[in-house]
């Protein structure tokens, strides 16, 4: 499924906090969303997924989502959402139970996406007795058992530590590997825009336009490997540039505020 | 590498320690029954104004064995259990609605602000006039008394509910009365059965109060009786039946508590 970004304005109240960002995302991609901290990634992660209502312009879905898919537009989000009294498998479960999806059917779904996740052992534990990277697990699961046609991930491992993000990051791209699911991704972490997205978007500071788009020319798969280790550091100081000035004046604009 | 002397570092953090020390309170109880029968046997607290512990204790058996107190406080209990059922199933169901509808939140909130400071045994004369002096009267006050601390908590509780709880809801396109059962209601859950806490409380204190006011039985009556004859012992022992109510009724709550939130 692609989705279109086209010429999308959004005002918070006095704040004009996006300003006619056009992007698309093709069906089986996976683009990046950077910029500096309060520029609207995540309110635009918001109306692209309809948490937010559209005021100017329009995000737009093209072609049909495959037949397995009961929630096309769905998030992952950076505090996980978990619901604390509800165990693991009754997390995932809640995503399937308005669907007339049969009993059986739930608990299949609800096994499979535990087993990609490395949760099957932890179905009936509840929240509270998982470490923050096997909550965002659980935020996966979740997410990967309605078979999404677009996946919107709002920063999703910046709470966790370095070590459980480097883990998470290798399942990631397992995950899409086997099911190809369109991905917006935000992050404010440079080097995790570059390891698993195909492309970078740029966007400035508040009011937000698009102000850079990178391709990776590098496989995904192969950009650990080291001899490509020297243009993945000459990437990373070009989105740097690219965001630098923006960061350093929208920092300044925040402590004003 | 220098040559100064290897000193050990201080542990600093010694003060402010919440480690729980239940003995403490055991010896506490036991200071307290001591002094007050010491003071008692020597005369230093006279026995018509405060009798000693044992004479109390003496009082309790005694109403125990007449079968008094079960006289008594069945009558309490029922007037407890019905105003308090009463008042906070609809307390907790307007704050409910109060917390989820904007509608009955701007009608509802300048209504319990200005309603919720009245004490509300003042109204008890009013309540006679209307249902009576029998037990609808009585049933009322700790009813309406209940009432409005119940739609507080659970207003309350309904707002702490983490608003990213119900937006995934919304995300994974959960129904909006789904969104209800299965986020907001066991979200709310802890505020509005600590708010069952408080309004057990209050229940407790208006039922003493209206049984003093125009009852035959109850405990807050056989206290105001026992008060008119100077049985002091008999008073204390009524004082006692009522501090292990208010004892029970939050152990009963507590249970309720762990058994409905395990997964905190």
């Amino acid at each position: 499924m692609r989705v279109v970004l086209d010429r999308v304005s959004y005002h918070h109240g006095p704040l004009h906090v996006l300003d006619a960002v056009s992007f698309t995302v093709e069906p089986g991609e996976r683009v990046a969303l950077i910029g500096p901290s309060g520029c609207g990634k995540s309110t635009l992660l918001s109306l692209a997924g309809g948490l937010e209502a559209q005021q100017r312009g329009a995000i737009s879905l093209e072609g049909p989502p495959s037949a397995e898919c009961l929630n096309p537009l769905t998030f992952v989000f950076q505090d996980f959402a978990l619901l604390p009294w509800r165990s693991v498998a009754g997390n995932v479960a809640l995503a399937l139970e308005h669907h007339g999806l049969s009993a059986g059917e739930r608990k299949a779904r609800v096994d499979y996406v535990l087993g990609l996740t490395g949760l099957s052992e932890f179905a009936s534990a509840f929240p509270k007795q998982l470490s923050g990277g096997m909550r965002q697990r659980v935020g996966i699961a979740r997410a990967i058992a309605v078979k999404p046609a677009v996946l919107l991930m709002d920063e999703p491992l910046s709470a966790l530590d370095a070590q459980t993000r480097e883990l998470l990051m290798e399942d990631l791209l397992q995950i899409w590997r086997r099911e190809r699911t369109t991905t917006l991704y935000v992050t404010h972490n440079l080097a995790e825009a570059l390891r698993l997205a195909d492309r970078v978007v740029v966007l400035s500071r508040r009011p937000a336009q698009v102000k850079h788009i990178l391709t990776i020319p590098i496989p995904v798969a192969e950009r650990t490997a080291p001899q490509h280790a020297p243009a993945l550091q000459q990437l990373q100081v070009e989105l740097w540039n690219a965001i630098k000035l923006e960061a350093s004046t929208a920092e300044r604009e925040l402590q004003h505020v | 590498m220098s040559e100064a002397p290897l000193r050990p570092v201080p542990f600093r953090a010694a003060a402010f320690d919440s480690k729980p020390r239940r003995w403490a309170a055991l010896i506490a109880g036991g200071v307290v029954l001591a002094s007050w029968e010491l003071a008692s046997s020597s005369g230093l607290l006279p026995a018509l104004f405060m009798p000693a512990p044992h004479a109390v204790l003496r009082a309790l058996g005694e109403l125990i064995a007449d079968g008094r107190l079960f006289a008594h406080l069945s009558a309490s209990l029922q007037r407890i259990v019905f105003g308090w059922i009463l008042g906070s199933a609809a307390g907790t169901a307007v704050g409910f609605a109060m917390g989820l509808f904007g509608l009955v939140r701007a009608v509802g909130l300048p209504l319990t602000a200005a309603f919720f400071p009245i004490p509300k045994i003042a109204l008890l004369p009013l309540f006679i006039l209307w249902f009576g002096i029998g037990e609808p009267s009585k049933l009322a006050t700790i009813g309406f008394g209940v009432f409005f601390p119940s739609v507080i908590s659970a207003l309350t509780a309904v707002e702490q509910v983490p608003r990213s709880l119900v937006r995934m809801a919304q995300s994974f396109g959960v129904p909006a009365w789904s969104i209800v059962r299965t986020v907001i209601l066991p979200g709310a859950l802890p505020g509005i059965l600590a708010g069952f806490r408080i309004s057990s409380s209050i229940a407790l204190i208006l039922v003493v109060a209206a049984e003093m006011i125009g009852a035959q039985r109850g405990i807050g009556a056989f206290v105001l009786a026992a008060g008119n004859l100077m049985q002091t012992d008999q008073l204390i022992a009524g004082v006692l039946v009522l501090s292990g109510l208010g004892l029970v009724i939050s152990w009963l709550i507590g249970r309720a508590e762990r058994r409905l939130l395990r997964w905190r």
